[in-house]
């Protein structure tokens, strides 16, 4: 029977083939034939043959290619490449400065040292290849007739493989058959993206309708599909059957390799693609390799020596060239001929000895550095990872950093840029409160049950009793209703909430489920609503009954039922039971309708699908590519679309009203319906989804089987209800809404019940026709049920609005049509399916719009807060709509209630560029008077104890002159995304940047995730600053991928935002202590080793370079060859390395209690370019120490050449060591030893060295050197002197410094020093009165004490696309700005610097060069006053005009800037705000009103 | 080591070290330890520095240029690079006793045998008396590797090759007599240099080892005829040849000639007139380069050095001036407001 079928296949692929000529398009596709097919045939005819097999091989080397390929690749690096090029010039006789065999050492030490690593590392991967390559799968053999096991390798393209429950898929699959009576199989995904749910995959619609097991030897069809793509969200193609016929194949008929098989006792399908061309292997690329700021800058200065390097060497040959021309034609006894026994020019000596030199002076380019960086930045990783802060217990997770070299950019952040959801928030969904046809239920039982879970949660972080028995109950017997609340008994504690170890169990138990706490699960219903939903049941009971219809119902309590119908269904939620937790109910229950006729009856019990073939015809038109012969096979019998439309058609015929029940499937689950309903548990895909089945569960309205055509609701009185599910149209980020169509079993008409954000729901909503009464009251309903929206928002709760729509059988079919249609398509079927779905939402019925509350995460607005202090700027970007956000952000304190907030929201590109143009305007004209004040104040003010910011002063006085600083004035930006798309456009982007980084805290409300990477980019390049893009889900990972760090939550979405990042969080709250202390001690640890390198090996090399001179520049190194080479990769190398992984430059507590601190490396504090100069001149000035001293100090003796080096090449070991020591600021026992170790090993290895061999180690020929020097008195006073003089002034700087005029760390450090009791004191006394002259230290230098006249000058604010004003521009325009306010303005600074003392410091404490916008100062001029009268005007008019007000409830001040919606106008105007908030309980602060006063008196001023 | 609960799977070990809490002495550089310290090592470097001040003011030592470049020398005859086998004769007088032990050296000046190209110059395997390097010397040796005739010269190499060849005889004169200062050659050398690093081939004669072979082109006689008087002290472990070999640090340097240890002058010199007698050699005009001849006694710290001494000295002073700064700078700007 095979052969018979192969020549039709035969005949099909080549037809397939000539089609594939035609359109060169389809080259992009890959077709896959049965391989069993091919059995007998040789190899080459197999037409799977070029496609790869299932062997793996992830490992880089091959034994014999190993050598080759991995110096290769070793050499990619330039530094290897110019060490190697050294090493290799010692072999040349003219220039060769060393041994040569002694010069390779380093470079083949480094190399070999990489090589024996990457050895490893090959290896350990070729261990899991072989590992994972002979695992076992079920392959059928043709010759065997059943399924025989075989490796994974020796799966290939078209096997037909059988998986078993459990079994890990071993290639990409197409799924033919499942043992489910459903046609699905369910994955469990959570290797690829991390998703716990279950995912179903169903069989491809042409295999759907098998009776029988799958037979592979009738397969006969040939698939043609895309290559191999890592796109795990997009599988395209179709199958070719026998008969011609095609079907098209969905990712929903995929499953991917990695995923393992659930609840499906066994699937077939054949294989799609293998190995490396699976999505999971293509999806998989190793570790991201960024470039750290850090070594950005390092690189630089690589560059610079360099060029050092290179003056020297030229200094020197000039110097020889010298020095062998004045002998002339003399030639002195020791001169030495060329081996050819001429004498050399001057000129070609010096040519060669510049090589020579190049040679000698090679340590100057460290080429440690990169090992040594290398190795510590794995250590920090080590120690980051190993945290014990940064590990959550409820998840048993921690920190995970993926890119191994960047932990110091950790310390330099400046701005962060946040997603909301699941960041911020837990994304743990909570209904809290609805509203249904117009009528609002507060459900405050429920909001007073999660108020106890809030309390519980502060309480029992600090009680450790076991919280199990915490007043949780009391909430229960609140409630009214003895049995709403379904409480799962597996977990009788909740995640969150419950104590450490309690929340430790639960999150055991309930691993298996996400989104199921009991917070989420336990709704307490509103008892108001409880009883309408109660009686709307009854009342439909009864109507059922006596056959009436259901329209009589009164719309308010049609509505009800409605609203939980669409709750229950309206969604992808799975059922499955706890006790077993992978186990998905399946079963169709039988209704407890009576059967009316015995017509429907029978129809109804017989297969729809069986007798489709009969009634096909009146729909046949409809699709082109129907199969005409399903009677000669089944196997090919009618898709599912088909059965659509016989339904469609059985419709047509007259039915009974009631006749809603579904066939009883073959398969009935004997296990039976015994489960309570409490014990179901649904996965959900999304938090919200499951949040609102919970909800409706609550009203026993509950979901308690979904099946893909069928979903079975439980609703009081009524029973069990079966929808028949004919379409669903799954969420997507453009519609932003889902819907599913449904036959209602009741009404039996055919109805849509969509869900969304209220945003397009809203618009979407049949405009009622105000004629009727009806439509009047759709039209309050809508109103209020708009009110009730924006009092959600303003609530920070995620609202959604849910309606419905009900179709007419003539609409539903010619809707239907287009949708099969689009369905089918092969190409652009997204945009069709897009498009067909749009036509059907429209025309709603609004039902209501729930209200769902995402808690904040623990600890997130403390972590802000002290993100903030630690001067890093915080924007947050969300998709959630502007009210939600704003209500969140101030939930979380990233914005302030004492801030005004600018809001931009335009219609039009010209809107926005006014509104940018207008916030400007009004920001100079708001805070150009005041800036200088708040500027002034924050030096004083912000740690006046410790002067944290006085020393920081004179470095916004040096950069005064080169740049305007950039001040952060008291205001918050929230954008919506429609502006954002507008000002992110090229002609707006400056300005939205000028606006935006004056704003303390900028708030993008609905943007996408493109959006979020643009504003990111923006930032990043137009600022030049370093940015970290922080978030959880699959749309912030182009934001993660952007930004400098990416960090990604691993939270409830999955993990591919962790898979883009390059650090995983279990938190966000941890973000505090990575960041401020880790990425502090990072950066300090790492920029301190980097300036030490370079110093180590500039101060080592200077000492030859001095003996240059004593030797007629001839190259000659008074250091033994192996010291000078050994010196840099044993001797000094270790104690380098403990202090760059070990060192802590201020305690972690301290860190976290001082987040001013972190501007430390922000302002790269610790490596600045001058630095490295720097220390260039102290090593040169230490190594003119090293080399003098022992030079006067042997001067006129008969020292030889050795004996008077060693000492040099101690001295310089000895200093080295030293000043490694005055830079370390906490010695472990660790620092010793490894000093320790140092100085003897140096020691050892020259005894040792210097008795080995008394011939050998030509020149130098040491023997016994070492010996004799110990026993000389004079060393040993060389030792004591030189190392002292070389740092004394290293050393008596640093002291003054310590002493006089510390850095904030030096304070923070001096902090740690105090006693613990003490420390905490000052600490507290100084965040509750910042400010307060509790320090006995005023700054401590007079100069640098701030004046305000030197503040005035300095506290110069650019404003990037308008000018660039310098220090006389901005002091005219504040005196004509003041000399109108008079007093008010002194008065409103005076209450500033009093009332207003910073708990947050608004002006950055560093300054950052304004991009460069225009060009130079501008002289005084009428100019700046025109303007300024200008935005006065401006500021004016605004009073005048009226605006709308978003009801932003706690803030009591707020500025509006908005166009009139037709945007065309160039009325742009902007007003001041200040109203209370519906909820109007916020006090308004004193000093805002002050303020507000003075404002105000502005305008009228005006 | 705070609380042991149960352990979870991936949870981080809580050690100090993983946690990053090991002990650790932070030092602090503030006022109340640098300053004391400052004062302190001040103290104690005065101290130091003025015993080596004194130590070194106790050593006497006597240079007496003849490189003979001025018409006054008597050695200017000799400086002509023509005149050959020259011999000139310096007079000095020595005022009081110079303390013995004395040592003899000769000084050089402007001669780099630092010269990479001239260190390198020589072949360690030849001059540890291995024969196969006789007849086939190291390339290191080139040019000095074979003579014109192609016979390898043995000791190869320019540093053997530009062997010193000046010879001193010391006479005091005693009522008008010359009376020899006896030298003693015995011991300039490194102890490892003479019985370690350099052996002449195990060959008796040692002339024998040399068949085949020619004498450095710059030397009046072959190198098992360095010392006639002791045949002990020919070939490779010459005394003369090692302190030669042993390469000078710097372009102007001494080297140990002999040391006056034996008879009359085991004590030192006595006050007198003394006469140096001088065979010159060494031409040392082509690069403008001084002989010399110095006496020196030695203390335990060398010969007369006083740039230590006085390096300590002024560092210490440094150090308390330092202390002194710093404490004023400290009382006017920290102790009103520590109060």
């Amino acid at each position: 029977m095979a052969r018979e079928s192969e020549d039709p296949a035969m005949t099909k692929a080549s037809k397939v083939k000539r089609q594939r000529k035609k359109k060169p398009k389809e080259n992009k596709t890959r077709t896959v034939h049965a391989n069993i097919l091919y059995d007998n045939a040789k190899g080459e005819e197999n037409p799977n043959r070029h496609y790869a097999n299932n062997e793996i091989k992830t490992t880089k080397y091959t034994l014999l290619s190993f050598l080759p390929k991995n110096l290769f690749e070793q050499f990619h690096r330039f530094a290897n490449v110019y060490f190697v090029f050294i090493a290799l010039l010692n072999f040349v006789p003219v220039v060769n400065a060393f041994q040569p065999e002694l010069a390779l050492a380093p470079v083949v030490f480094i190399l070999s040292v990489t090589a024996i690593k990457d050895l490893w590392e090959d290896y350990r991967r070729h261990r899991s290849d072989q590992e994972i390559n002979h695992m076992d799968c079920l392959v059928y053999s043709r010759a065997e007739r059943r399924y025989v096991e075989k490796y994974w390798k020796e799966l290939r393209v078209g096997d037909f493989i059988r998986l078993r429950c459990n079994e890990i898929l071993p290639a990409d699959v197409l799924l033919l058959s499942s043992s489910d009576p459903d046609r699905l199989c369910h994955i469990e995904t959570a290797t690829l993206d991390g998703e716990t749910n279950l995912k179903q995959r169903q069989v491809v619609r042409s295999f759907y309708d098998l009776d029988c097991d799958f037979n592979p030897l009738k397969y006969n069809s040939i698939i043609e599909c895309e290559k191999p793509n890592n796109d795990l969200n997009r599988f395209r193609g179709y199958i070719i059957h026998r008969s011609g016929r095609r079907d098209a194949l969905y990712k929903e008929n995929l499953l991917l390799r990695g995923c393992t098989i659930r609840n499906t006792e066994e699937a077939v399908g054949i294989v799609i693609y293998a190995g490396h061309e699976t999505k999971a292997m293509l999806n998989n690329n190793g570790p991201r390799y960024k470039r750290s700021k850090l070594e950005r800058q390092m690189n630089v200065d690589v560059f610079w020596c360099v060029i050092i390097l290179l003056v020297m060497c030229l200094f020197a040959a000039v110097g020889h060239g010298l020095w062998m021309f004045q002998y002339g034609d003399k030639r002195p006894v020791f001169d030495v001929l060329s081996p050819e026994g001429t004498d050399l020019s001057p000129i070609m000596s010096a040519i060669y000895l510049f090589l020579t030199m190049i040679i000698v002076f090679q340590v100057l380019i460290p080429i440690s550095l990169f090992v040594s960086i290398e190795i510590v930045k794995i250590c920090q990783v080590y120690f980051i990872h190993q945290d014990m802060e940064l590990y959550d217990e409820e998840t048993d997770s921690h920190l995970q950093c993926r890119a191994l070299n960047i932990t110091e950019d950790l310390g330099q952040m400046q701005y962060i840029f946040s997603d909301k959801t699941g960041t911020l928030t837990e994304n743990k969904m909570v209904f809290r409160r609805c509203t249904v046809a117009g009528v609002e239920y507060s459900h405050d039982a429920n909001a007073r049950r999660l108020a106890m879970y809030q309390e519980m949660d502060s309480e029992e972080e600090e009680c450790t009793s076991h919280g199990g028995t915490l007043p949780r109950r009391d909430s229960v017997t609140s409630h009214q209703s003895a049995r709403v609340v379904l409480r799962s008994q597996s977990t009788k504690s909740h995640r969150r909430t419950g104590s450490r170890a309690e929340a430790k169990r639960a999150s055991i138990l309930s691993k298996h489920t996400a989104f199921s706490s009991p917070m989420e699960k336990d709704i307490t219903p509103d008892p108001q609503l409880l009883d309408k939903v109660n009686d709307c049941s009854s009342q439909m009971d009864f109507m059922r009954f006596h056959s009436q219809p259901t329209s009589q119902l009164p719309s308010d309590l049609a509505d009800i039922i409605d609203f939980f119908i669409a709750l229950t269904i309206c969604n992808t939620v799975v059922v499955s039971s706890p006790n077993q937790p992978r186990q998905k109910v399946r079963m169709r229950f039988e209704m407890k309708s009576p059967v009316k006729t015995i017509e429907t009856f029978i129809r109804r019990f017989t297969p729809s699908r069986l007798t489709s073939g009969s009634n096909n015809s009146s729909s046949s038109s409809l699709i082109t590519n129907r199969s005409s012969n399903k009677g000669c096979s089944s196997l090919l019998s009618s898709p599912s679309a088909e059965s659509t439309l016989t339904k469609l058609d059985e419709e047509q015929t007259p039915r009974g009203l009631e006749h809603a029940f579904s066939p009883v499937p073959p398969c009935y689950d004997g296990k039976g319906w015994n489960l309570e309903e409490g014990e179901l548990r649904y996965e959900a895909e999304s938090p919200d989804e499951a949040a609102l089945v919970y909800a409706a569960r609550a009203y026993k309205c509950s979901l308690v089987g979904r099946l893909p055509d069928q979903v079975t609701v439980e609703l009081p009185h009524l029973g069990k209800l079966s929808f028949e599910l004919l379409h669903t149209l799954g969420f997507d980020s453009t519609r932003k809404r889902m819907s599913v169509v449904v036959r209602h079993p009741l009404t039996d008409q055919i109805t849509v019940y969509t869900k969304g954000a209220d945003s397009v729901i809203m618009d979407l909503i049949r405009p009622p026709d105000t004629g009727s009464s009806k439509g009047k009251r759709q039209k309050k309903i809508v109103n209020r049920t708009q009110n009730y929206l924006n009092l959600y928002a303003a609530d920070g709760l995620r609202t959604l609005c849910i309606a419905k729509k009900i179709l007419s059988k003539e609409q539903y079919a010619c809707w239907l049509q287009r949708h099969l249609e689009a369905e089918t398509a092969i190409q652009g079927r997204e945009e069709l399916l897009f498009e067909s779905a749009l036509r059907l939402e429209t025309n709603l019925h609004l039902l209501g719009a729930t209200g769902i509350e995402d808690r904040l995460q623990d600890g997130v607005p403390e972590t802000i807060a002290s993100l903030r202090k630690a001067g890093l700027q915080i924007w947050v970007l969300t998709g959630d709509k502007q009210e939600t956000a704003v209500n969140i952000a101030y939930a979380c304190k990233l914005l302030d209630p004492e801030e005004e907030i600018l809001t931009l929201n335009a219609d039009s590109q010209e809107a926005c560029a006014l509104l940018l143009e207008e916030s400007l305007h009004y920001i100079q004209a708001k805070f150009l008077c005041s800036s200088t004040e708040q500027a002034t104040k924050s030096f004083h003010g912000s740690f006046a104890p410790f002067e944290i910011y006085s020393s920081s002063s004179p470095s916004s006085h040096s950069s005064s002159h080169t740049a305007a600083p950039f001040t952060v004035h008291r205001l918050g930006l929230v954008i919506d995304g429609r502006t954002l798309a507008y000002a992110l456009d090229k002609s707006l982007e400056d300005k939205f940047l000028a606006v935006a980084r004056s704003c303390r805290s900028v708030l993008c409300c609905r943007s996408t995730p493109l959006q979020k990477s643009m504003v990111v980019k923006l930032v990043r390049n137009k600022l030049k600053v370093m940015t970290l893009a922080i978030g959880d889900g699959a749309n912030d990972v182009s934001m993660i991928q952007v930004a400098d760090v990416g960090v990604g939550i691993s939270g409830q979405e999955g993990m591919q935002a962790v898979m883009a990042s390059d650090f995983a969080l279990p938190r966000f709250r941890y973000l505090q202590k990575l960041l401020l202390v880790h990425g502090h001690w990072c950066y300090s640890r790492l920029a301190n080793m980097i300036l030490y390198f370079f110093y180590k090996n500039a101060m080592f090399v200077a000492l030859i370079f001095w003996y240059q001179f004593y030797c007629g520049f001839s190259g000659s190194a008074m250091i033994d060859q192996w010291y000078l080479i050994f010196f840099n990769l044993m001797f000094s190398a270790f104690p380098q390395l403990i202090t760059g992984t070990l060192d802590k430059d201020v305690s972690a507590e301290t860190l976290q209690q001082l987040p001013q601190l972190y501007v430390n490396g922000q302002n790269s504090e610790e490596y600045k370019p001058y630095m490295f100069w720097m220390n260039m001149i102290d090593a040169f000035y230490q190594s003119l120490v090293c080399f003098f001293i022992p030079y006067f100090a042997y001067a006129d003796s008969d020292v030889d050449l050795f004996t008077w080096g060693t000492p040099i090449t101690t001295l310089a070991l000895f200093t080295i060591l030293v000043h490694l020591g005055i830079e370390t600021k906490t010695w472990t026992w660790m620092n010793w030893l490894s000093i320790a170790f140092s100085i003897a090993l140096f020691f050892t290895v020259a005894l040792c060295y210097n008795a080995s061999c008394p011939t050998c180690y030509t020149p130098s020929n040491p023997y016994w050197t070492m010996q004799r020097l110990l026993q000389d008195p004079l060393f040993y006073l060389l030792c004591v002197i030189t190392p002292l003089v070389a740092l004394l002034p290293r050393y008596f700087y640093r002291a003054c410094q310590g002493t006089l005029f510390p850095s904030p760390v030096q304070v923070g450090r001096q902090l740690d020093k105090l006693p613990a009791e003490t420390r905490r004191n000052i600490l507290s006394l100084s965040r509750v009165k910042v400010g307060s002259p509790l320090s006995p230290k005023p700054p401590f230098l007079s100069l640098t004490k701030p004046s305000p006249e030197v503040c005035n000058k300095k506290d110069q604010r650019s404003f990037p696309g308008s000018k660039t004003s310098q220090g006389p521009v901005l002091q005219t325009v504040q005196q004509s700005g003041r000399s109108p306010l008079g007093p008010t303005d002194t008065e409103r600074g005076l209450s500033d610097l009093y009332t207003l003392l910073p708990t947050e410091i608004d002006t950055l404490p560093y300054t950052k060069d304004a991009p460069p916008l225009s060009g130079g100062p501008h002289p005084p001029s009428s100019q700046d006053s025109e303007c300024l009268d200008k935005t006065l005007e401006a500021a004016d008019l605004s009073l005048s005009s009226w605006i709308t007000s978003t009801p932003l409830l706690t803030q009591t001040d707020s500025v509006q800037l908005k166009l009139p919606p037709d945007g065309d106008s160039q009325c742009v105007t902007y007003t001041r705000s200040s109203e209370e908030g519906l909820k109007s309980d916020h006090s308004v602060h004193p000093a805002q009103r002050t303020e507000q006063a003075a404002d105000q008196s502005l305008h009228t001023i005006l | 080591m705070v609380k042991q609960e149960q352990e979870i799977a991936s949870r981080p070990d809580n050690t100090a070290f993983t946690q990053q809490r090991l002990p650790a002495w932070q030092p602090m550089l503030s006022a109340g330890i640098v300053i004391p310290g400052f004062v302190l090592i001040g103290l104690a470097f005065i101290g130091i520095g003025v015993a080596l001040f004194v130590t070194s003011q106790s050593i006497t030592v006597m240079e007496l240029d003849y490189t003979g470049v001025e018409r006054t020398s008597p050695c200017f005859r000799c400086s002509d690079p023509n005149v050959k086998n020259c011999v000139c004769q310096l007079d000095f007088s020595i005022a009081s006793l110079f303390k013995g032990p004395v040592f003899f050296y000769y000084g050089l000046t402007n001669y780099f045998q630092n010269y990479r190209r001239y260190g390198v110059s020589k072949d360690d395997d030849q001059l540890s008396g291995d024969l196969d390097s006789f007849t086939s010397p190291s390339d290191t040796c080139s040019p000095y590797e074979y003579d014109s005739n192609n016979k390898p010269i043995v000791p190869c190499g320019s540093v053997a090759n530009s062997m010193f060849n000046d010879t001193f005889k010391l006479y005091q004169i005693v009522n008008g007599t010359k009376k020899q200062v006896p030298f003693d050659g015995k011991g300039i050398a490194w102890w490892t240099d003479y019985n370690v690093k350099y052996r002449n081939p195990s060959v008796t004669p040692l002339r024998d080892a040399f068949n085949g072979t020619v004498k450095p082109l710059f030397w009046p006689r072959p190198a098992y005829e360095l010392d006639p008087s002791d045949p002990a002290n020919n070939g490779f472990i010459n005394q003369d040849f090692l302190v030669w070999m042993r390469r000078a640090a710097l372009p102007d340097f001494r080297k140990l000639y002999r040391r006056i240890t034996e008879g009359d002058y085991a004590q030192g010199l006595p006050a007198g007139n003394y006469s140096l007698e001088i065979a010159y050699n060494y031409p040392v005009l082509s690069f403008d380069g001084r002989k010399k001849v110095v006496l020196s006694n030695v203390s335990w710290m060398g010969g007369k050095n006083e740039f230590l001494g006085i390096a300590y000295l002024v560092i210490g002073s440094l150090c308390i001036v330092m202390s002194i700064i710093m404490l004023i700078v400290y009382a006017k700007f920290k102790f009103p407001e520590e109060e």
